[in-house]
């Protein structure tokens, strides 16, 4: 930490958040809001005179309420910046009291210091934003907040600390007495479906408690300690013989979650229900109970997630370019993932994602120069009739349009899925490398013999068409009448391709992509939804039977879902009759025409800019 | 699957002026055979039959650039994962798949066209969001190597959550 503190090419804003975020990989211009510190935080030399003569009390953050500090105040005594800082709602005022103003001999103490706003360009951004713990009050049975001995993992971190509010004595809140039993419960806020528990399991507390077991044993030989389990989770280097050594110095572990704890309201001990191994319920006395919290996606996410267009995965931490391939890589390309932002992970793993994120980062710097594809839009500027729709779908705010303007496409901030493509109502925008044209060449030549014998595939670069891959891999077998039609996104299938496969005598046509939370665009593949159930409503008005049309999500990793949905899709077909396929051609015919004649007059250029 | 007759289907599609039938086209051999053809006809799009593109665009789109043709001249019919082995007990279906396949690759070809790859500079500085372990650790590592980094912490203080622990598994040491 200090290390940071007094590197030179590091500059540390502490007390700051980032507001506002433009550019694209190489380029990025960030806005970055720092709050009032009122104290200079270079000239403070933290040697703490003010807080002694401040007046107000609050509680203290860092040891979660544990103790005390005053109105200005150091976080901790290790702090980076070393620093002192005043919670101004706290403070009475230079007016009124002024009393760490007259103290302070460097005169650091500034009560007009304003949140200001600073601009920064950066090549490269790392998100590092961390995890929160579990809030054990919503698991009520367990009398968090309500019994003084139950207290969370973090609340004990501070209780055995040295530095902190006992002086690392482990001692009971309600009567200050070291206790002779403490009971640990295990997957509190993990692995479970219940409430607002996570399903996932929180990787780290586990050892945790192994580790904090060690520490109470190093202690206080005597405490006796159980834990309460459902599995114990040991499987990093050097782990499974610490969780050894625990138990031969006498930890019990017992494999079973309690119902619930009951407070002697004499002896303030807990009362904990738990089945035993036969089957029975048994009460086990401790005199403290530490509930072993797990880790959830920080809060304050949100707000990065909307800035730099990235997307979550289920468990709402951010979710990875490719989960085994890319792993430290975000979507948004420049940008990578280092800790607990992407999934819960221990010190060491959070120190080599780190280094994997900076090294990632550090391959495009050394560079200096990045690549950023080929596969990007272009347009007829007679065809565009400035409605601007293609800029209202593009996931990455890439396309730019102003009120009379044709559309201005930043071509390094667009990651070439050709959602603007297929949502131009006037086929006047296009995207390079699946073009119209090349994508109804391919239409026609899978359709140009026995196209009833035909089911037309639109599979996605990400998850479909490497679903149809992982099939292939795993030799699951389907039948023989799929025409797969590569698209970087689902969104990029224009309504009129659909149609044209139709007018060709398709029988089914599938639009596939990824699932929702999967989409490799953000959430491109929400205007897929849209499409399809436009043409839906299209179909049915000219009398084609809507389920000829299908929408199925695959992702890359299910092999087995892509071979049944090719056994569905085949049932389909063979429901199909002649009379239905030649009725369709005749009824989509005026519109592909019409269609055809647009798209082929076109004279599509760059709209570029820089 | 016949693939023989596959390659018969393929000559006779428009604007397939070369075919040739190859094992482990990805290897060296199998790509100088590729950089040779495009030399000795004087092609000007190529069309690989073989096994996904996720696999082996990158390698042959390389394989392009390297014989002096650009690198979006490239087409791949994936008959692999997407026909032969999925389709294994039906040889004749699947035969009938792959020339499909094939001649929707060869007509995407005929309207593919040349493509740059966008270039842009990057900026020799980097943003850490979040001052915890890991983002001291990316600070530190990027700034060590040289690159000037901006630091961005919600608290007053650095050290995030680890800060607060007392001591860190496995080793038992302290935290900070």
């Amino acid at each position: 930490m200090a290390d940071v503190g007094r590197h030179p090419r590091i500059e540390l804003m502490a007390m700051s958040e980032v507001v506002d975020v433009e550019g694209y990989i190489g380029n990025f211009k960030v806005r970055i809001k720092r709050r009032a510190r009122y104290v200079r935080e270079k000239e403070c030399t933290a040697c703490g005179e003010c807080a002694k003569v401040c007046p107000e009390t609050a509680p203290d953050e860092f040891n979660i309420g544990l103790s005390t500090r005053k109105a200005i105040y150091q976080p901790f005594p290790q702090a980076v910046p070393s620093a002192y800082l005043i919670n101004i709602d706290e403070c009475r005022g230079m007016i009124a009291c002024s009393k760490c103003y007259e103290v302070c001999e460097k005169k650091c103490i500034d009560f007009a210091d304003k949140d200001r706003t600073v601009e920064i360009e950066v090549g490269t951004i790392i998100v590092a934003t961390g995890m929160e713990p579990f809030d054990a009050t919503k698991v009520e049975e367990y009398g968090y907040g309500k019994y003084e001995n139950v207290i969370t993992s973090m609340e004990f971190e501070r209780l055995i600390s040295s530095g902190g509010p006992t002086g690392g004595h482990l001692v009971r809140i309600s009567d200050r007495r070291v206790p002779k039993t403490v009971a640990f419960i295990q997957c509190i806020g993990s692995r479970s479906k219940r409430g607002e528990t996570k399903s996932y399991c929180s990787n780290i507390c586990c050892m945790n408690t192994i580790k904090d077991a060690f520490l109470i044993h190093s202690h206080y030989p005597d405490i006796e300690m159980k834990v309460f389990y459902m599995d114990i989770r040991a499987f990093g280097k050097g782990f499974e013989e610490l969780y050894d050594r625990t138990r031969k110095f006498g930890v019990r572990y017992i494999r079973s979650m309690p119902g619930y704890i009951e407070e002697d309201s004499r002896t303030k001990d807990l009362l904990i229900y738990a089945e035993d191994d036969d089957g029975s319920v048994k009460v086990h006395r401790a005199e403290m109970v530490v509930l072993s919290v797990g880790l959830v996606p920080r809060k304050g996410n949100d707000e990065v997630k909307r800035l730099l267009s990235l997307s979550y995965t289920k468990d709402g931490f951010f979710m990875e370019a490719h989960p085994k391939l890319q792993p430290v890589d975000a979507a948004t390309k420049g940008v990578f993932f280092a800790g607990c932002a992407e999934s819960p992970k221990d010190v060491k793993d959070s120190v080599t994602q780190a280094s994997a994120a900076a090294s990632r980062a550090m391959r495009l710097m050394a560079t200096g120069r990045v690549k950023v594809g080929a596969v990007k839009p272009v347009v007829d500027l007679e065809l565009c009739k400035r409605c601007g729709r293609c800029a209202k779908v593009c996931p990455f705010g890439a396309v730019k349009w102003e009120k009379g303007n044709p559309p201005a496409v930043i071509e390094a901030l667009c990651a070439g899925c050709g959602g603007c493509a297929a949502e131009c109502p006037f086929s006047a925008l296009d995207i390079r490398h699946f073009t119209d044209e090349q994508i109804l060449s391919q239409i026609e030549a899978a359709l140009i013999e026995r196209p009833e014998d035909k089911v037309v595939v639109f599979a996605c670069n990400w998850c479909s068409y490497g679903g149809a891959d992982t099939c292939g891999v795993s030799r699951f077998q389907y039948p023989p009448s799929a025409r797969l039609i590569r698209t970087m996104c689902s969104a990029r299938v224009s309504p009129n391709f659909v149609y044209y496969a139709f007018s060709l005598g398709a029988p089914v046509v599938l639009v596939s992509g990824c699932h929702f939370a999967d989409c490799h665009y953000i959430n491109a593949n929400r205007n897929t939804v849209k499409r399809v159930q436009a043409m839906w409503d299209r179909l049915e008005k000219w009398g084609i039977r809507p389920q000829r049309l299908q929408l199925e999500w695959i992702s890359a990793a299910e092999g087995e879902r892509f071979a049944r949905v090719m056994e569905a899709m085949e049932n389909i077909r063979r429901t199909v009759t002649k009379e239905e396929m030649e009725f369709g051609k005749g009824a989509v015919k005026e519109y592909v025409e019409k269609y055809l004649k647009e798209v082929r007059k076109g004279d599509k250029v760059s709209v570029a800019e820089e | 699957m016949d693939c023989p007759s596959v390659v018969e289907f393929a000559a006779t599609l428009p604007n397939v002026v070369y075919t040739a039938a190859n094992r482990y086209t990805c290897s060296e051999p199998g790509q100088q055979q590729i950089r040779d053809a495009i030399r000795e006809h004087r092609l000007n799009r190529v069309v690989v039959a073989s096994c996904s593109p996720r696999m082996h665009e990158p390698t042959f789109r390389a394989t392009l650039e390297s014989a002096g043709l650009n690198p979006y001249f490239f087409e791949m019919a994936n008959l692999r994962e997407h026909c032969s082995w999925v389709h294994e007990h039906e040889p004749e279906a699947a035969t009938l798949k792959a020339k499909d396949l094939v001649r929707m690759a060869v007509a995407k070809a005929a309207y593919l066209e040349p493509l740059e790859e966008l270039v842009v500079p990057v900026k020799q500085s980097a943003l850490v969001i979040g001052g915890g372990v890991a983002g001291i650790s990316a600070a530190l590592d990027l700034a060590d190597a040289g690159y000037k980094v901006y630091l961005v912490e919600k608290e007053a203080s650095i050290g995030g959550l680890m800060a607060q622990l007392d001591k860190t598994y496995p080793t038992i040491d302290c935290s900070i």
